[in-house]
């Protein structure tokens, strides 16, 4: 069972080493968003922030994830409650994502 | 003869196209822009439309007014762009192949990506005012007003200046006290945004200009469906605001020809370089002003602070040598905040606005961050500077962003 004591997080939570995430520190974070099952449309969408987060250098927004995953905001909504973007990102051990200038 | 094409004859489009037209050789180079419209927005001010402090005139000018000699101006819709063909076709036909393109066609608002926005309310007791049309359409609405809820509503970000929500709900708490109307009005702003602004010092500071003038924030907003038979601003996480009068800022995109080019991002803004301005995928082809996806913000004086660095960049890279000039990211934004008064932000990619004078530093006369009746004469001012910036004017405003004179408050907040 793996936990939070060597992860490295910034103040509001996310992690400051994306290298640092596994599937299980996923888990543990998605629990304390208040998701406690990460069923496949999670993880789909947890998959798509991983591959465009590491190689643009940012978490993508609401936008950028409804887009490429084909998921509506209604869904990703229903799936990650309140603030999906940052919830998704948090989970997925990436930055905040900058939704605005 | 080689063809540099420009795509829009709004504020880029216009700046551009003189910038070329003085530095190619008229031998060689032949200028030509392209615009849907015949008629030029001085876009800054359609915010006073409706509160009746402009009228059209003030606004709309003929685009040819401003075409710099030289250049071949030609109204139509843009209905294809090939990018590997170096090809675009218009919509009356005419085809144009082109050895440079800069696109300056902008961001629009699309309510219809919204459910609901558009079925019933729009136009009646729902308006924006981003477009001439609609801030002209408000008007009466905002006259006739007696009382009840006025909701401002950002639907997603990016949009176009982003201060320009703020400065409505200003306009609009100064409007409905000399009316002697205040205390009848329930004044909402519903953002997506954790707070007033995107960036944590401004933020702070215009969420105690809210505060002050009793504008409820409704924080983390998400619009997701508007219900007009009830007067019913729902969001994604199952919030509901009731509104008597729905100011809407709806979703902002680029042209749809540039998603269909494949140069556009998820909202068809073109994906460039954030500090050359040429796109990331074809070598002859740049955007300028809000058409591009740089993160700065859409807003008019970022394309004045641009354009220095755009067109020697793309004569840099005609010459064939490498681009060294840098956009910095530098925004300069006159924020309304009712009673005759305006506040003013300066900042770039890496610096947020704090407070300070500008453009003299320590002197001013403006107060960066302040609420003083010489920031709003600046802002009036600015509507002359603008028309004598698109007739070709110099403007003697500094482009670089500097840091001096201001002082530097360190993050209470993550931006």
């Amino acid at each position: 069972m793996t936990d939070l004591v060597n992860v490295a997080l910034n103040a509001e939570g996310f992690m400051i080493d994306p290298n640092q995430w596994t599937k299980e520190i996923a888990e543990i974070l998605a629990r304390q968003e208040g998701i406690d099952v990460l069923t496949p449309e999670h993880w789909r969408i947890i998959d798509f922030c991983r591959t465009t987060g590491l190689a643009s250098g940012k978490a993508p927004t609401l936008r950028q994830i409804t887009v490429g995953t084909g998921i509506s905001t209604k869904d990703l909504f229903a799936l990650y409650p309140k603030g999906p973007a940052k919830k998704v990102a948090k989970i997925a051990g990436l930055g905040k994502p900058e939704g605005c200038v | 003869m080689k063809t540099f094409l420009i795509l829009g004859a709004g504020t880029a489009g216009t700046m551009i196209a003189r910038k070329m037209a003085a530095h190619l050789d008229a031998n060689h180079w032949k200028v030509i822009v392209v615009d849907k419209n015949d008629r030029h927005y001085y876009q800054p001010g359609f915010l006073f439309l409706p509160f009746g402090y402009y009228k059209e005139d003030d606004v709309v000018k003929p685009i040819r007014n401003f075409i710099a000699k030289g250049v071949e101006y030609i109204q139509a819709e843009v209905d294809q762009l090939e990018p590997a063909q170096n090809r675009v076709t218009l919509a009356n036909g005419r085809v144009i192949n082109y050895d440079y393109l800069v696109v300056a066609t902008g961001t629009d608002i699309h309510p219809e990506e919204t459910e609901g926005l558009k079925n019933g309310g729009w136009h009646q007791n729902i308006f924006d005012f981003y477009t001439f049309d609609g801030a002209m359409a408000m008007a009466p609405a905002i006259s006739d007003f007696k009382g009840g809820r006025l909701v401002v509503n950002v639907v997603e970000n990016p949009i176009k200046c982003p201060v320009a929500p703020l400065e409505f709900l200003f306009l609009a708490d100064a409007y409905f006290t000399r009316k002697g109307i205040r205390s009848k009005v329930d004044i909402v702003y519903a953002t997506p945004l954790p707070g007033a602004f995107t960036k944590p010092v401004a933020s702070s500071v215009l969420g105690k200009i809210l505060e002050k003038k009793h504008i409820n924030v409704e924080a983390e907003f998400n619009a997701g469906v508007v219900d007009a038979s009830r007067n019913i601003l729902a969001s994604y996480d199952e919030r509901e605001i009731s509104y008597d009068l729905l100011v809407s800022i709806p979703l902002n995109k680029g042209a749809s020809f540039l998603g269909a080019a494949g140069i556009g991002d998820e909202l068809n803004h073109v994906r460039v370089d954030k500090q050359t301005l040429q796109s990331t995928q074809f070598e002859n082809i740049w955007a300028l002003g809000d058409a591009a996806n740089i993160p700065a913000s859409k807003a008019g004086a970022v394309i004045h602070f641009q354009m220095e660095t755009a067109y020697k960049n793309i004569l840099q890279h005609m010459a064939g040598q490498s681009l060294t000039h840098h956009f910095d990211g530098h925004a300069l934004c006159y924020i309304e905040t009712g009673f005759d008064k305006a506040t003013l932000i300066d900042f770039d990619y890496t610096h947020q606005p704090f407070p300070g004078k500008y453009p003299l530093p320590g002197v001013g006369p403006f107060d960066l961050l302040g609420e003083t009746t010489v920031n709003h004469w600046g802002k009036l001012a600015f509507r002359h500077i603008y028309y004598m910036m698109m007739r070709g004017i110099e403007v003697p405003l500094p482009t670089d962003f500097s840091m001096s004179g201001k002082k530097q408050i360190l993050d209470q907040s993550p931006a």
